[in-house]
């Protein structure tokens, strides 16, 4: 059993879900409300992971981060190394991986939200940062933890992109996935099965958690959102 | 204060061009669905941009397309009453109330919203989910989340349409008590005939985008017939009448048709005896007998002629002479099997409920 890999995965996890919960709002928000007649174009980019092989992305990420490129460089003079085969180009890489986990969710949270309600709160005076938090924001909750919960579980049981991006080093880039591979490599199936079945029981765990929040937080109060949709006035 | 709305946009399917304007008091804006009487009200509130136009209030300009004004809905101070009340769903009555009062301290904010659900009858739900909140409280809710802020001018999208008359007339005397202290105009749309009579000090008719009509209820109905109100709202019959007499017991009022001998029974109303009145009744709403019925629940049953007839696609249209003349709707079955034909004799037969009063 591998605990430093599976330390270093839910450390990766928790990092990337902290900064796609930071970048995921305003691109989901953006992608909800713009009416910019090319934001299809961005749509496919922030979606193109879900289709892309883990391999491909990896690999762009290691061109455009490695010392061939500008943005290498920039990174090297600011702070000492490259990007590749270290923890951050690992968390940039699967960043950029779980994206649209975090996104799509949310992106279909905010599009549920009746419009009235955001026409209401500008005409109330509010701003639109205001009207995001007081009103997008707390309807779209559920929306919102599902893109964590996905994004985290996607992060822990990433493979290729590690593969890739971070190389194999023990307690800098080696998740629990590659411990695992590695272990069955080495023909160390004990090793395999207790690291499997520890990531098994933690993912369970927390969807079952997540999924029972969800039901005693929100699930009542969608209910309730029905109800009111129905015994609002006809047209 | 009045507002004055010059404004046009183009639309899907025709050219929003109006030009009315709307002084302290209840305005209604009248009209059929789809007539543009919600996107006239959301360029007012600052929700959509007119193409071209100018919207003031007083002296301050709201929208000036050659000015390149147009201030956002936020800064209109205006409020607006949605159709579908757009409550927030996770807040409660007060803190949907309070929403727009952010930039007061929270001690003034609870105390005018408590003032404002107090004077709306609705401050023990203070504490309620908006989504907890029945029907017509609901509706007195939004109302007091839109007078907090102390608005300018009112705008009111259908927003009563769900309720049954006597809740709407009550939340209507209440907001007219409001207005006798604040006194801003208000805008109300409707495409209800007798909402429209009920509640507007004035009313403008919309039609296609275009305002064919506008004036005190009673110039409005009596407009050239083609473009009149009750027209528009389906009522191919109208009648000036008077009340002959009120059986406040049974819930009805006996009217003398002016013009004629003939007296029809209609639902009570708060019309004064004496007061100048119109008897709206869809064609469709007439029944026509070819012998006097009996032990029948209709009310208005009398004898007249056919004086004209035509079909307009699967339907006849019969005009009967009956000391006014009475538009019918038949089908094409009715007036085969009953031989219907000019200078036919035949009874009509019109329900109590059929007849809709319109008070000037």
């Amino acid at each position: 059993m591998n605990w430093d890999a599976l330390f270093l995965s839910l450390k990766l996890a928790a990092l990337v879900c902290t900064v796609l919960l930071l970048i995921g709002l305003p691109i989901a928000y953006w992608i909800t409300f713009s009416s910019w007649r090319w934001k299809f174009i961005v749509e496919a980019i922030v979606a193109l992971p879900l289709v892309l092989p883990p391999t491909v992305l990896g690999f762009y990420v290691l061109v455009a981060t490695g010392q061939q490129s500008p943005l290498g460089r920039l990174y090297r003079s600011w702070s000492g190394h490259l990007l590749p085969f270290t923890f951050e180009g690992l968390a940039l890489a699967s960043v950029i991986y779980s994206l649209p986990f975090a996104v799509q969710p949310m992106v279909a949270a905010f599009s549920l939200v009746d419009r009235n309600l955001l026409n209401a709160s500008a005409i109330l005076g509010a701003s639109r940062m205001r009207t995001f938090f007081r009103i997008v924001l707390p309807l779209s909750i559920t929306g919102v933890v599902a893109g964590m919960v996905l994004s985290f579980a996607h992060t822990l049981g990433e493979f290729g992109v590690v593969l890739m991006v971070g190389g194999n080093i023990p307690g800098v880039t080696e998740t629990i996935s590659i411990a695992i591979y590695d272990d069955v490599q080495a023909l160390n199936y004990s090793s395999a099965n207790h690291s499997a079945l520890v990531l098994l029981i933690f993912s369970f765990v927390v969807l079952s958690i997540t999924y029972s929040l969800n039901r005693r937080m929100w699930g009542p109060w969608s209910l309730r959102r029905d109800g009111a949709r129905s015994s609002a006035p006809a047209k | 204060m009045t507002l004055t709305v010059d404004i046009r946009r183009q639309l899907a399917s025709f050219m929003l061009e109006a030009n009315f304007s709307a002084p302290p008091g209840i305005t209604i804006l009248f009209g059929r669905s789809g007539s543009g009487k919600t996107t006239l009200l959301n360029c007012i509130a600052g929700l959509i941009a007119p193409d071209a136009g100018r919207i003031a209030l007083g002296a301050s300009v709201l929208f000036d397309a050659d000015a390149k004004i147009n201030l956002s809905a936020a800064q209109r101070s205006v409020g607006f009453l949605f159709q579908d009340l757009a409550l927030f769903p996770h807040l409660t009555a007060r803190q949907n109330v309070e929403y727009g009062l952010a930039k007061l301290p929270a001690r003034e904010r609870h105390r005018r919203s408590a003032a404002i659900l107090d004077e709306l009858r609705v401050g023990n739900l203070a504490q309620r989910k908006a989504t907890e909140i029945s029907g017509g409280e609901m509706q007195r809710v939004a109302l007091a989340r839109s007078l907090v802020t102390d608005p300018a001018m009112l705008l009111l999208d259908e927003p009563l349409a769900a309720l049954d008359a006597i809740t709407k007339s009550a939340i209507i005397e209440d907001l007219r008590a409001w207005n006798a202290a604040h006194g801003i105009p208000i805008i109300y749309v409707t495409h209800s005939l007798e909402e429209a009579f009920a509640v507007g000090d004035g009313v403008v008719v919309v039609e296609a985008g275009k305002i064919i009509a506008r004036g005190s209820p009673l110039e409005v109905l009596d407009a050239p017939r083609q473009e009149t109100i009750a027209q528009l709202a389906g009522f191919e019959n109208l009648f000036a009448a008077t009340i002959a007499a009120v059986h406040e017991d049974l819930g009805t009022m006996v009217c003398a048709l002016s013009g004629s001998a003939l007296e029809l029974e209609v639902p009570l109303t708060q019309t004064p005896p004496g007061a100048p009145l119109r008897v709206a009744i869809r064609a469709g709403d007439i029944m026509i007998a070819t012998a006097r019925p009996h032990e029948i629940s209709a009310r208005n049953i009398f004898r007249g002629t056919i004086a004209a007839m035509r079909t307009e696609g699967h339907r006849a249209i019969v005009i009967v002479e009956a000391g006014v003349k009475f538009e019918v709707r038949v089908t094409l079955g009715s007036r085969d099997d009953l031989h219907l034909q000019p200078g036919a004799r035949v009874w009509l037969v019109i329900k109590t409920y059929s007849c809709h009063l319109v008070a000037g």
